[in-house]
């Protein structure tokens, strides 16, 4: 089907570009528009009136503003992946083949069955979900909520990931600048000429804001030759910055300002490798906020049938885009600006039926206009329209002292006054102060470094706008240290301004205030009634301002009409608290690229891409990807793998990165005397070129790490922590240095990255070693003896750190070389270990041995644990002070019935143990009051040829033999397991010493 | 919002982690349980002015005692920790 060809089109004029037609679709209907013109414009040039429907009533909807305050015209935008819903009409740029639907209506705009809602208003009243949808629970999940839902949609989200890319950025400048119309591009001229560095935003697609519809001579120039000669000046200016299509959306603390950039979204798809959107961190000293003025609706039964418009909004189509919403306008206003619109529709060739004018007198020269144009003015208010889907028929007008009369008209253009836009300048919990003599809240204060300026601050007129700019633009600059000529200040006259506050015109029918929720001056009078009187509960009770356009054309009429059925004044009434973003801002902005697999960093070991070309398998450890296990060809399962591996070791030789482990170089004359008081045991007392197992406390006594520390010279420790909490010790270290222990001289330095480490395991160890390391180093048991610490020479020189130290149990070494020799160290001993078997194994091999031995790691160090629950109770020190010394002698972390570290084995050795399961005594029916512990790891021991484990069990040590139940009511197992020494593997320990 | 290192210049806070009230002072070695108990679970959360400990980790590492108004977010003092800083030189 194709639409109308621009039928509303006027034939000269307008900032649209004639010479780029743009086709487009609109619920499967293809129109032209052109470049230069917004959907909402496209629209309206091509008659169409009705846009969508409403999301409780399903009342028909056409297009009220012609900015980012529209509620009703929300389109499903694009579609597939691209799909965005509820985009505003009156922001989408127009662009050759954008598609758009209406939201809301099934089965089709124009016949929509769910507008059947109207029928039973009744019951969809303020509450309504709150006062219905009560019992039983479950209905909530099964029937209520998939029908809500289902009925008061709005648009659908695409259901496929985004495939467009967004980023974030920061920014840093003197002066930021929210919004270009003529505050914004004084602000941005004066402070540009003073040497600031400016950003100015603009969240429309060109300069000029208001003045690109209202015109008007500044200097003696036209608006539109003035903006262009302002937008030139601004340019040539090196440290000034125009952001278009980027609206200044938050505030945050220290002179942070959010901003969205829409960079691509005009287009039907991001160019290769662009954003679509970008999401800037601005960092200002100073913030203009010249964002404008929202003329806001008066309230009447019908206001929200399609043909009712801003007035302001109706001058835009008209004269920004040349096209006309109606062919016969009426005007209903309060106040003097609202005439403009109709001077606009008069020059552009419109009839104008009537106009509707509250307030008591009408000026001269309007009289004549109306004279001149035929058309009555009539002193009174709309009372009711009259109109369906297909628009504005015709209007009631109540006349004041009682009379009524009838205007035909097929559109109304509707102005009830302006509210500044105090959003950006309310956010820290500023609270707008009330303004009687233009009845609109202004900014009162603002957040430290902000200012706002022009209309924004009810600075209504042109010359006092373009005044007020430029004079906060240098202010700001001056403040930021800017004084550089600020030339002459732009002039221009002010309008008059006149206005008799009405809100809501009493009728019968619907009169919306919140036209996105549905939300009826009778569901803020039943509020009142029920008790919802203040502005916060009168929100959440009726949503009143709670939908995605953040109530920007209803909080204010909805709290005046408040405040006149409570009898109060509107200051009295008060606003809610404004809240941040101003503009809907898509949560794909805020992650950037930090998604998928750019989520988190991901850090990989020195030995990554060899074990890569060796096809082992990885698993995700906190940041790191490290080598689980290497498969290798006819193997099938995963626990094949990992014995074969452990066997391999234990029979010969094998080797892992470690390289993950945190390592710290702890430097210094007091660098002892440090570590004395960070580990439970003695460091002071470690011999030049020996190794020592450290565990260190919280302050509370608890276990909060553990590992090797060797001292490399009577000055130089290396420390080592666990893989998880490399950071936070670093962290914890170093507040134990400077807050704690500042008297004390020692030095700590993140060698992590530096040293790429690898455990060579296995009885074939030193035979591996000699081929790599130089030939005059002594690896022998005497040379080199368990837990001997120092640097080595290998062959060809490089000089390597290597540790007796064994996790396995085995005759180890952990060798250190510079990371960036680590993967050839790993192909080295791959060739020099052939002979011997040598085998690559991973951190399962590694988890496999470490239980066996019984040695404890994260699943035992579990933040609940003392040193004595994990049998490490003796190396605390009695000799000196340290973290945690005094608080983990407490009475509870002491007593004698804690669950200690034990080892677990099922009695029927072809079981498999699992991790969670809990430990009951037999007998005993499971439950809370005998839950005795729980395992914390298991294996499958090669060695043992059966399942072990780990478990924390009540006194577990002293009841070793004995045989308790393993409850895991996870997987339905229970079954006989026995408490065992916890060092299943050469307990005497004659491996790793020979 | 922003902290100004004394070694690093102004940074965003994402550069810092925040530790809590800096009033405690670890009590000598034979204080007592009482008084380590203290300075371990008892901390003010004091709606105004507060002196904080934060850790420049994404910097330099220095841990810093910031005065800050935990109502308005304002930083009025940031000052080095005792030991933050270059190595004791000569000491
Ligand atoms: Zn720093």
């Amino acid at each position: 089907m194709v639409g109308s060809a621009q039928t509303h089109r006027l034939t000269s004029g307008g900032l649209i570009d004639r010479s780029t037609p743009l086709s487009f679709r609109f619920d499967g209907k293809t129109f032209t528009g052109f470049q230069g013109d917004t959907l909402a414009s496209a629209l309206v040039a091509n008659g169409v009136k009705l846009v969508g429907r409403s999301f409780k009533y399903h009342r028909p909807r056409g297009i009220l503003t012609a900015g980012s305050e529209e509620p009703n015209a929300l389109v499903e935008l694009r579609s597939g992946a691209r799909r965005e819903p509820n985009t505003k009409a009156t922001t989408a740029e127009l662009y050759e083949g954008l598609e758009a639907a209406s939201q809301n209506r099934w089965p089709s705009l124009s016949f929509d069955v769910m507008a059947i809602n109207q029928l039973f208003a009744p019951i969809f009243v303020a509450g309504f979900y709150y006062k219905t949808f009560m019992w039983p629970a479950k209905f909530w999940e099964a029937i209520y909520e998939p029908a809500i839902r289902r009925a008061a949609g709005l648009g659908r989200a695409a259901s496929v990931p985004d495939p467009d890319h967004y980023d974030k950025a920061w920014a840093h400048c003197d002066v930021v600048i929210a919004g270009s119309g003529p505050a914004g591009l004084t602000a941005a001229l004066a402070a540009g000429r003073s040497g600031a560095r400016v950003i100015l935003c603009e969240e429309d697609f060109v300069l000029g804001g208001r003045l690109l519809a209202d015109g008007g001579m500044i200097d003696g120039l036209p608006a539109a030759e003035w903006i262009a000669r302002t937008r030139g000046e601004l340019a040539a200016m090196p440290d000034v910055r125009i952001m278009t299509r980027t609206t200044l959306f938050g505030v945050y603390d220290g002179g942070t300002y959010g901003a969205i950039e829409r960079v691509n979204d005009h287009l039907p798809v991001p160019p290769e490798h662009q954003v679509r959107q970008r999401l800037w961190r601005i960092v200002a000293k100073r913030c203009l906020v010249a964002a404008g003025s929202i003329e806001r609706p008066i309230v009447f039964a019908g206001n929200d049938t399609p043909g009712v418009m801003m007035a302001s909004a109706m001058r835009s189509y008209i004269s920004r885009y040349a096209a006309t919403p109606a062919g016969r306008i009426a005007l209903f206003t309060n106040n003097e600006d609202g005439w403009r619109t109709v001077e606009t529709a008069i020059a552009a060739g419109l009839q104008v039926a009537a106009v509707i004018d509250a307030r008591p007198d009408v000026s001269p020269a309007h009289r004549s206009l109306a004279s001149k144009g035929g058309f009555p003015v009539l002193n009174g208010s709309v009372s009711a329209v009259d109109g369906g889907k297909n628009g504005v028929r015709k209007i009631a007008v109540s006349l004041t002292g009682g009379a009524r009369a009838e205007v035909e008209a097929d559109g109304l253009a509707v102005s009830g006054g302006w509210n500044p836009a105090v959003g950006l300048t309310s956010y820290h919990r500023g609270r707008p102060k009330w303004r009687d003599d233009i009845a609109a809240f202004v900014p009162d204060g603002a957040p430290p470094g902000m200012v706002a300026a022009g209309a924004a601050n009810g600075a209504f007129g042109l010359g006092a706008c373009l005044r007020e700019g430029f004079e906060a633009g240098a202010a700001a600059a001056q403040d930021a240290g800017r004084s550089g000529n600020i030339g002459s200040m732009p002039v221009a006259d002010d309008e008059a301004f006149s206005l008799t506050p009405l809100w809501h015109v009493a009728g019968k029918g619907k009169a919306f205030v919140d036209q996105q929720h549905d939300v009826t001056a009778s569901d803020v009078e039943l509020a009142q009634r029920e008790g919802f009187q203040s502005v916060e509960h009168l929100k959440r009770y009726t949503t009143l301002g709670m939908a995605t356009d953040q109530g920007k054309t209803s909080n204010v009429a909805g709290l005046a009409i408040m405040a006149a059925v409570t009898g109060k004044s509107i200051p009295e009434t008060g606003t809610t608290i404004y809240r941040p973003p101003y503009v809907p801002v898509a949560i794909g902005a805020f992650a950037g690229h930090h998604r998928d697999e750019n989520f988190h960093a991901t850090r990989l070991t020195p030995s990554h891409h060899w074990a890569a070309e060796q096809g082992a398998v990885f698993v995700d450890t906190g940041l790191w990807k490290r080598a689980q296990w290497y498969p290798r060809a006819g193997e099938t399962d995963w626990l094949q793998s990992v014995t074969r591996e452990v066997k391999a070791v234990r029979g010969g030789v094998g080797f892992c990165d470690v390289s993950t482990l945190g390592k710290i170089d702890v430097h210094g004359p007091d660098a002892g005397a440090f570590l004395d008081r960070v580990y439970i045991n003695s460091f002071s007392s470690l011999a030049v070129g020996k190794a020592r197992y450290g565990l260190m406390l919280r302050e509370d006594g608890i276990v909060y790490d553990d590992g090797t520390t060797s001292r490399l010279a009577e000055d130089h420790y290396f420390l080592t922590t666990t893989t998880a909490k490399a950071g936070p010790v670093m962290q914890h270290l170093e507040f134990c240095r400077q807050v704690l222990l500042p008297e004390l001289d020692v030095q700590l330095t993140s060698v992590s990255d530096q040293w790429a480490q690898f455990s060579i395991a296995g009885p074939k160890t030193r035979d591996l070693l000699k081929e790599i390391v130089d030939p005059a180093e002594d690896l022998s048991n005497e040379g080199f003896p368990f837990m001997g610490a120092r640097e080595v020479k290998l062959s060809g020189g490089i000089k390597a750190r290597l540790f007796r130290i064994s996790f396995s149990g085995e005759m180890a070494f952990e060798i250190s070389v510079p990371a960036r020799y680590g993967e050839a160290l790993v192909r080295n001993l791959m060739i020099a270990g052939k002979p011997f078997g040598v085998t690559p194994y991973g951190t399962e091999a590694l988890g496999v041995m470490r239980i066996e031995k019984g040695h404890v790691a994260g699943p035992e160090l579990n933040g609940t644990t003392t040193a004595a629950d994990l049998g490490l109770g003796k190396m605390m020190s009695t000799k000196k002070d340290f973290i945690g010394r005094v608080m983990a002698g407490r009475e509870a972390l002491t007593a004698p019935n804690r669950q200690v570290v034990v080892g677990i084995k099922p009695t029927d050795k072809a079981r498999r143990l699992r991790s969670g399961a809990h430990i009951i005594p037999k007998g005993e029916v499971p439950g809370p009051d005998n839950d005795q512990g729980y395992v914390t790891s298991v294996c499958f021991s090669p060695v043992l040829d059966q399942w072990i484990g780990l478990s924390l069990v009540e006194r577990g040590r002293e009841r070793i033999g004995e045989i308790v139940r393993a409850h895991d009511p996870l997987r339905g197992e229970e079954y006989d397991v026995e408490l065992c020494n916890s060092v299943f593997y050469d307990p005497e320990g004659g491996r790793q010493r020979g | 919002m922003r902290i100004v290192c004394p070694f690093c210049g102004e940074r965003e806070l994402g550069e810092y982690t925040y530790l809590g009230d800096a009033k405690p002072q670890r009590p000598a070695a034979d204080a007592g349980e009482d008084a380590v108990y203290d300075y371990v679970y008892l901390r003010d959360n004091i709606a105004g002015v507060m002196s904080e400990h934060w850790y420049h980790g994404g910097g330099c590492r220095a841990w810093l005692k910031v005065t800050r108004n935990t109502l308005t977010h304002e930083i009025s003092a940031v000052e080095p920790t005792a030991g933050a800083g270059a190595a004791k030189v000569g000491v």
